[in-house]
């Protein structure tokens, strides 16, 4: 029982002590995060944890079996937070750094940099490879975290867990078909895309979930250099179902990405067959001869309550951003969780305190996204709106020292590096509406005169 | 391709002492060298290698650059900008932590510099 300075027990605290046992189901970034934040902050307090990560794949493995299958951005505000707390991306992992990207339309495209031309968003592979690698030239980013948490002190099981038992005083496990173990706490990081884990004795209510489409195509390293360069390529199309597709250019690969609402092959094909993506690639591609694809589910409405006595749910088990930066909410989830854990407590009510406003800030956030991502509705509907859209910030674009208030909305928008509240608190300004509204009219005239 | 940062040649100057600064910055590969000028000469003061930041009083003070900084050999570096990790660390005090290590381990060394000098002067 935790007790204060006067030696007073709180009775709802579990503090977390030396020689706590904590298991962590699942050991992609969520996971590993939670490992080594975790082990830090007992470090700092002078807290002995033993701390085991069950992650049956290998990442060092190639194709979906190794692959916790999602776009592989590391956003700019991840990058320069990882920076901050002395965790580097090495250049052997990011196999290419982003510093611009390309909004295409039907009605034209434009490029926006950033001020600073400078690479701060990182592409990266999850797995080793897609399915057809050869030669590994870059490390698994999954495997490069996973290995931070070992450095830490962490350990690694490669057993599947199974089953989650909330009706003891201890959470327990069933792990490589072994007899249930128990534990101080267990942080659940196994996402959504896993087999379901079964839980008894808590009323867990999963993530609301939709699913998304990726592709992954070889070019070669000179091809993408001169075909897609240091940019990721955005594009609005009007695709029954689509909010937004993307194109990343990796090391020797690139990777298609579909974000929407139940994506089906139909809108696949018909954003593949799109000019404006076909543009983006080099002469004889063939769209149907991909290296690996999947349709993993993403999250879009956190779980109600993503804690119990002694366990939590972070990362996509819990709550992520909506459509962007989910290894940023990864970070951000495991990041409070491991806070509370050694700092509060690992008791419902600990997490309660501590953890759910975390959770609670990204949800509320994510319900100003899918206000934005609405608005893009109006963006499909409407040729002069797009036209305006795209004027404003060309003219952003083409004159240097001028304040690019579209072009940052757009940039944050579609890189996730700022929260969904801070991108709308961009649009109040007067000079936003007003060059919109300047642009909005110029394009309607321009279009009667056509 | 396959980096973050922005690459520096030998002996680029990546701050200018005097200058406004609104950013710190994180050393991905190489070294670089601080340096600061006084009564026209310049006096060096230290060396930075690989992981370690520089510039991180622009973070917490809206004071000019106290001491320029230019690339050692080729240099690759990271911009972590004030008011994106200001917000950060409102939201997570913890995160601020490495910097107080780090700067706390600063000023150790520069107190046994300090000291050391006293020890060294005249009388």
């Amino acid at each position: 029982m935790k007790k204060d300075r006067w030696n007073i027990s709180s009775a709802s605290s579990v503090p977390l002590e030396s020689g706590a046992r904590v298991a962590v189901v699942g050991g992609g970034p969520a996971g590993s995060f939670f490992g080594y934040l975790l082990l830090e902050y007992a470090d700092r307090v002078g807290i002995d944890l033993s701390v085991t990560t069950f992650e049956p794949r290998n990442f060092a493995g190639i194709g979906p079996a190794s692959c916790n299958m999602c776009g592989g951005i590391i956003s700019e505000s991840l990058v320069q937070v990882l920076a901050s707390v002395g965790i580097n991306l090495p250049s052997g992992v990011v196999q290419r750094g982003i510093d611009s990207y390309v909004l295409h339309m039907d009605v034209g495209s434009v490029r926006i940099e950033t001020p600073l031309r400078e690479m701060r968003i990182g592409a990266v592979h999850r797995a080793s490879g897609p399915r057809d690698l050869k030669v590994a030239r870059w490390a698994s980013f999954d495997g490069f975290l996973e290995n931070l948490a070992v450095v830490r002190g962490a350990t690694v099981v490669r057993d599947k867990v199974t089953e989650l038992h909330l009706d003891g005083d201890r959470p327990r496990i069933v792990a490589g078909g072994r007899p249930p173990q128990a534990f101080d706490l267990v942080a659940v990081a196994s996402g959504i895309n896993a087999a379901t884990l079964k839980v008894t004795g808590v009323e867990f209510q999963a993530p609301k979930t939709t699913k998304t489409l990726i592709r992954e195509y070889f070019l070669g390293e000179e091809t993408i250099n001169r075909h897609l360069g240091t940019s990721m390529h955005v594009f609005l199309l009007p695709v029954p179902g689509l909010e937004f597709g993307a194109i990343i250019p990796k090391g020797d690969y690139v990777s298609v990405c579909l974000l929407g609402n139940d994506l089906d092959k139909a809108a696949y094909d018909s954003f593949i067959g799109a000019e404006q993506v076909r543009a983006c690639m080099p002469a004889g591609w063939d769209p149907q001869k991909n290296s690996c694809q999947c349709a993993p589910r993403i999250n879009v409405l956190g779980a109600p309550q993503p804690y119990a006595q002694r366990v939590v749910f972070i990362g996509d088990s819990g709550s992520t951003r909506l459509y962007k930066d989910g290894i940023g909410a990864a970070y951000r989830t495991a990041n409070a969780a491991a806070r509370a854990a050694v700092f509060h407590g690992v008791g419902k009510e600990d997490f309660e305190t501590y953890y759910r406003p975390a959770c609670e800030r990204i949800e509320k956030d994510n319900a100003i996204g899918r206000f934005m991502f609405g608005m893009t509705g109006y963006v499909h509907k409407s040729a002069t709106l797009r036209r305006a859209l795209l004027d404003m910030t060309r003219s952003e674009q083409r004159r240097a020292g001028e304040r690019r208030r579209m072009s940052a909305v757009l940039w944050d928008l579609f890189t996730g590096s700022s929260s969904y509240r801070q991108i709308l608190a961009r649009t109040f300004h007067p000079a936003f509406w007003g060059r919109l509204g300047y642009n909005i009219v110029r394009s309607s005239v321009t279009a009667r005169r056509a | 391709m396959a980096t973050l940062g922005k690459e520096y040649a030998d002996g680029e100057l990546i701050v200018r002492q005097g200058e406004s600064g609104d950013c710190m910055y994180v050393i991905q590969e190489g070294e670089v060298e601080v340096v600061i000028m006084r009564d026209g000469q310049e006096i060096p003061l230290a060396v930075r290698k690989s992981g370690e930041f520089f510039g991180e009083m622009a973070i917490f003070e809206r004071e000019t650059r106290s001491a320029s900084v230019r690339a050692r050999g080729r240099a690759r570096v990271l911009t972590v900008d004030r008011r994106q990790l200001l917000s950060r660390i409102e939201e997570d005090p913890a995160l601020a932590m490495r910097l107080i290590q780090d700067m706390s381990r600063r000023i150790r060394h520069l107190s046994a510099e300090l000291a050391r000098l006293k020890s060294d002067g005249p009388g």
